[in-house]
């Protein structure tokens, strides 16, 4: 398995050419998605036709992009021009879009080369990604476990090493969570960091496309070239892209390090890799202390609430009169988007529109909506002073280990608990990496950092320094 | 109308402003089109777009709210209304809900001299609607319906009085003051014809006195004065049937049928929408710094009663005048250009309320449509005053200047038309009518002195028109008293 920058190498030497390369993952990736379920689509033609491109420009020594020729895969809410794009939905059966994504386009500009697009939970709504439409994706290390979700097949197919990275989107841990259960970097940025253009929505005010790599140096290359202003997104920060590459490798010693205690309520295995970790990075010269974010208990409440809210509101477009999938029995309009909602949403899609309806209802918007936004700033105010005292914060990724298929699905309380780690980063705004720090049962236990707002490159020379100390990322799954 | 009861009117004023492209995207705001061609991702609402405001928006808000004399806070923000129906792309319109860009304004009104002020509670921006377009005459008869979505994303204003009108005048001339100041402040072309104003009429009566409000109907999507104040009269003599023969008005959603000539019921109140309002999360909030709010209000054009005011004790012009050059900011405007080289604002108003006007309705234009520059107007007013034309003269130009926009100097030397103002040759005309009608000549020498008009009648018809009339009579005067 490569990294960016050595294959990069190996392609300006030519070494080895990009449709060679291209060529080789995709053999790979048509055996090995057979079993873990990871792709919705790939893009064989057209990632031959790109390679081919690039080792045009090469031998025609044109400069090329550090991605050139990199295969990846891109989360399959992400628009992709001409590419058929579902949110593993029924209800997009067939939509290609029109248009390119922001950070699509800023990949494709870097010479990235496509593989297809990743299963995921239908419209991001899941922590296991069961809940996709057309299939079910498998955790590398163990295919009868979940690989999480929602971006379960951009996590899997890193973890599998199907492609180099892959694209992923993060709205109450859909990034952090898979990447823990899968083994694998994953980042989800500031809120602003990285254009939403494109990213078909969940939860406007808390979705943010982030990176995932095998390892930090990679998804900290993928998070420089993705991040920065977009005019075209009105809640992106007027910031220029990150320079997580240029801040790696620096010392980390007298970081200071606050472990929220709320966040170590798990299973055992967990806590206690969690605790070898930190060990760790005291080793390394860090300062660890225990602290505390004492509304934590209101976050997953909240987080159902107003993602379920906006969810409502945003997904009332996929209706049949403009695209995707259309019920063509009724007599009537009203009927036929009616029809066509019921029968080609999920269950968990139609039950969370449903939450979000009822709690922007009139006389209950107070009650429920707006009380979710107070605790919002509470939640906010937690993290503000706790970052008066430390420069990140780390906590498990998830309470327990990647479960079994099946295990939560018809619970979906348990379901949702799970998510408790990382939720309350999305409604705080803040970034957050998941990097993997330990294996138990043989299986990767995945750990988070958070920072303050827009401090991802901090973060990533935080995670960069503990993988240095590691070799938990060169572990690879034997997908069996 | 049953004098029991006094009638209560607010009105939802939704205003189309001229802006090049479309609230949320570039796309161009042109009315017309194929059906579908003036769109992109984002007005269609595909899957993943996101709006970016467009200032242009925002400033023609600020705008209308100081012309209207309300309060512009510096924070505002958007919000989603979402209600499922196919002219909407995302099955919600981005709009304003408790935090509108204007509040708190107010206009005054004039109907039979009397000036009322009617309260403005608010102002706020919003997208407008896509286009059914039903196969058939009615929804019930089509086959099939098509959409046009070219308008949606057009911005809006929506513009909501305080329930303070009393009739279906009062409606009109709010209205119609409404109109006039968002064209004085070039925010909207107000054209009702285009839809780019039309109006929802919320009416209640009450007994005289009563101090609650009778129960109330909104009648939508009325885009004619005429419309407006018809579906008004209409209401408050249903509503005043109803009440009389012992019934309950209810509270509902109403549409005018302009072919009937009747409001009809569209939905109770138990089948209203319930909105589910909430703040649009794809947008910041809009934050307006006071230098910005100033800056507008320092570059607001004068308004339509400062200006009427002006023309009133600057000019003397009376308040008739004053009204009838207001009325349109095209009129306001060229009055003033043509009043910076003619120092005579009467004689101004006087041919362009008269000859002038008179030649563009006969000719089916308007002041704004005509041909004649300004340049060219002062110009005949010049050779007015200079005596090179007359009067007469004057009316046989107008027609030719606003059929070519030709310069009435140019007329004026193609066709001849100079007024002969040479005493000599006046003279030599005198003579022969002299000479051609003794007997008007004996006439007026036995005292008949009204019999000079016809002579100077005779002596214009010989000069066919060009006579200085004034030099005419002072020549003819003094040979006959010879």
């Amino acid at each position: 398995m490569g990294k960016i920058k050595d294959i990069h190498n190996q392609l300006l030497n030519k070494e080895i050419s990009a449709v060679e390369l291209i060529k080789e993952y995709l053999a790979n990736l048509k055996v090995s998605e057979n079993k873990l379920g990871t792709y919705l689509a790939i893009t064989e033609e057209k990632a031959i036709a790109d390679a081919l491109a690039i080792d045009k420009k090469i031998s025609n020594g044109e400069s090329i992009g550090l991605l050139a020729g990199i295969p990846m895969g891109i989360k399959d809410n992400i628009s992709t021009k001409g590419i058929i794009t579902t949110c593993g939905s029924k209800i997009l059966e067939n939509y290609k879009p029109v248009y390119n994504a922001t950070v699509v386009n800023k990949l494709y500009h870097e010479g990235g080369i496509i593989l297809g697009k990743c299963n995921m939970d239908e419209f991001a709504m899941g922590s296991s990604s069961e809940n996709s439409a057309y299939k079910l994706v498998r955790n590398p290390w163990d295919i009868d476990r979940v690989p999480g979700g929602s971006s379960g097949g951009s996590a899997a197919t890193v973890g599998a090493e199907e492609v180099v990275f892959s694209l992923g989107s993060d709205t109450g841990g859909s990034i952090r969570q898979p990447a823990g259960f899968c083994g694998v970097a994953g980042m989800k940025p500031t809120y602003g960091r990285v254009s939403r253009y494109g990213l078909i929505a969940y939860a406007s005010s808390l979705d943010q496309i982030g990176p995932i790599a095998k390892n930090v140096e990679d998804c900290a290359i993928v998070h420089d070239i993705i991040s920065g202003y977009d005019k075209m997104d009105s809640t992106s920060a007027n910031m220029p892209s990150t320079k997580s590459l240029d801040n790696i490798n620096r010392d980390i010693k007298g970081l200071r390090i606050g472990v929220p205690k709320e966040y170590f309520g798990g299973d055992e295995k967990v806590l206690k890799t969690l605790k070898k970790a930190l060990a760790k990075f005291e080793e390394m010269g860090a300062i660890v202390e225990e602290t505390s974010l004492p509304h934590t208990e209101y976050a997953l409440p909240a987080y159902y609430i107003i993602a379920s809210a906006e969810a409502s509101s945003n997904l009332a477009r996929f209706d049949g009169v403009r695209y995707g999938a259309r019920d063509f029995d009724q007599n009537d309009v009203t009927d036929m988007m009616s029809v066509t909602r019921d029968k080609f949403f999920g269950k968990e899609v139609k039950k969370r529109i449903m939450i979000g309806t009822y709690a922007l209802s009139a006389g209950y918007y107070d009650a429920y909506y707006l009380k979710a936004l107070k605790v919002r700033t509470l939640l906010k105010r937690d993290f503000d002073e706790a970052f008066k005292k430390y420069d990140v914060l780390i906590t498990p990724v998830a309470p327990t280990l990647p479960f079994k298929i099946g295990e939560n699905i018809k619970d979906s309380i348990t379901m949702y608990l799970g998510d408790i780690c990382t939720v309350t980063i999305n409604l705080v705004g803040i970034p957050g990496i998941a990097i993997p720090c330990g294996f138990a049962d043989g299986l990767p236990v995945g750990m988070q950092i958070l920072g303050k707002p827009f401090s991802e490159e901090l973060l990533f020379n935080v995670a960069h320094r503990f993988e240095q100390n590691n070799d938990f990322h060169l572990r690879k799954p034997e997908v069996k | 109308m049953n004098n029991k009861y006094e009638v209560v009117i607010g009105l939802e004023v939704h205003v189309e402003l001229k802006t090049a492209t479309k609230i949320f995207c570039g796309c161009k705001t042109t009315f017309g089109g194929d059906p579908n061609t003036h769109v992109c991702p984002i007005c269609l609402g595909l899957p993943g777009v996101l709006p970016v405001v467009n200032e242009k928006v925002v400033e023609y808000g600020v705008r209308t709210g100081l012309a209207i004399n309300a309060k512009v806070p510096n924070y505002s923000k958007f919000d989603r209304k979402n209600y499922y129906y196919p002219d909407l792309t995302k099955n919600f319109q981005t709009s304003q809900f408790d935090l509108p860009i204007c509040e708190n304004g107010y206009l005054d009104i004039e109907v039979d001299g009397v000036v009322k002020r009617i309260g403005i509670t608010r102002a706020h921006m919003e997208e407008d609607a896509g286009k059914l377009v039903h196969s058939g005459k009615t929804i019930s008869s089509s086959n099939s319906s098509n959409v046009d979505y070219n308008r949606v994303g057009v911005p809006l204003l929506e513009i909501v009085s305080e329930p303070d009108i009393r009739s279906s005048e009062e409606a009109k001339a709010y209205v119609e003051a409404l109109k006039m100041i968002l064209t004085y402040i070039d925010v909207s072309d107000c054209k009702m014809e285009e839809g780019s104003i039309r109006a929802d009429a919320n009416v209640s009566i009450r007994l005289i006195g009563a101090k609650e409000f009778g129960t109330r109907t909104e009648t939508k999507n009325l885009n004619s004065l005429k419309a407006l104040q018809k579906a008004i009269e209409y209401e408050v003599e249903r509503q005043t049937e109803v009440i009389e023969d012992g019934g309950v008005i209810e509270q509902e959603t109403r549409t005018w049928d302009d072919e009937q000539g009747i409001t009809l019921s569209m939905r109770s109140k138990a089948d209203a929408h319930d909105y589910r309002y909430f703040p649009e999360p794809d947008l910041p909030p809009i934050i307006l710094t006071d230098e910005y709010i100033d800056n507008i209000r320092r570059l607001l054009p004068e308004l339509p009663e400062a200006r009427k005011k002006r023309l009133i004790e600057m000019d003397s012009l009376s308040v008739y005048d004053a009204n009838l050059v207001i009325a349109e900011k095209f009129l306001a405007d060229f009055y003033d250009e043509v009043r910076k080289s003619i120092d005579d604002p009467k004689l101004i108003v006087n041919y362009l309320m008269g000859d002038y006007y008179r030649e563009l309705v006969a000719v089916g234009l308007d002041f704004s449509s005509s041909p004649v520059s300004t340049k060219d107007f002062s110009e005949l007013l010049k050779l007015l005053q200079e005596k090179t034309i007359s009067g007469k003269i004057a009316k046989e130009i107008i027609p030719l200047m606003v059929k070519d926009g030709k310069s009435p100097k140019v007329i004026v030397e193609e066709k001849g038309l100079v007024q002969i103002s040479d005493t000599g040759a006046i003279e030599a005309i005198i003579a022969e009518v002299v000479a051609a009608n003794p007997k008007a000549v004996d006439d007026y020498k036995n005292g008949k002195g009204n019999s000079i008009g016809f002579l100077v009648g005779q002596v214009m018809k010989a000069s066919k028109g060009k006579a200085n009339p004034g030099i005419v009579n002072e020549l003819l005067k003094s040979v006959l008293d010879k």
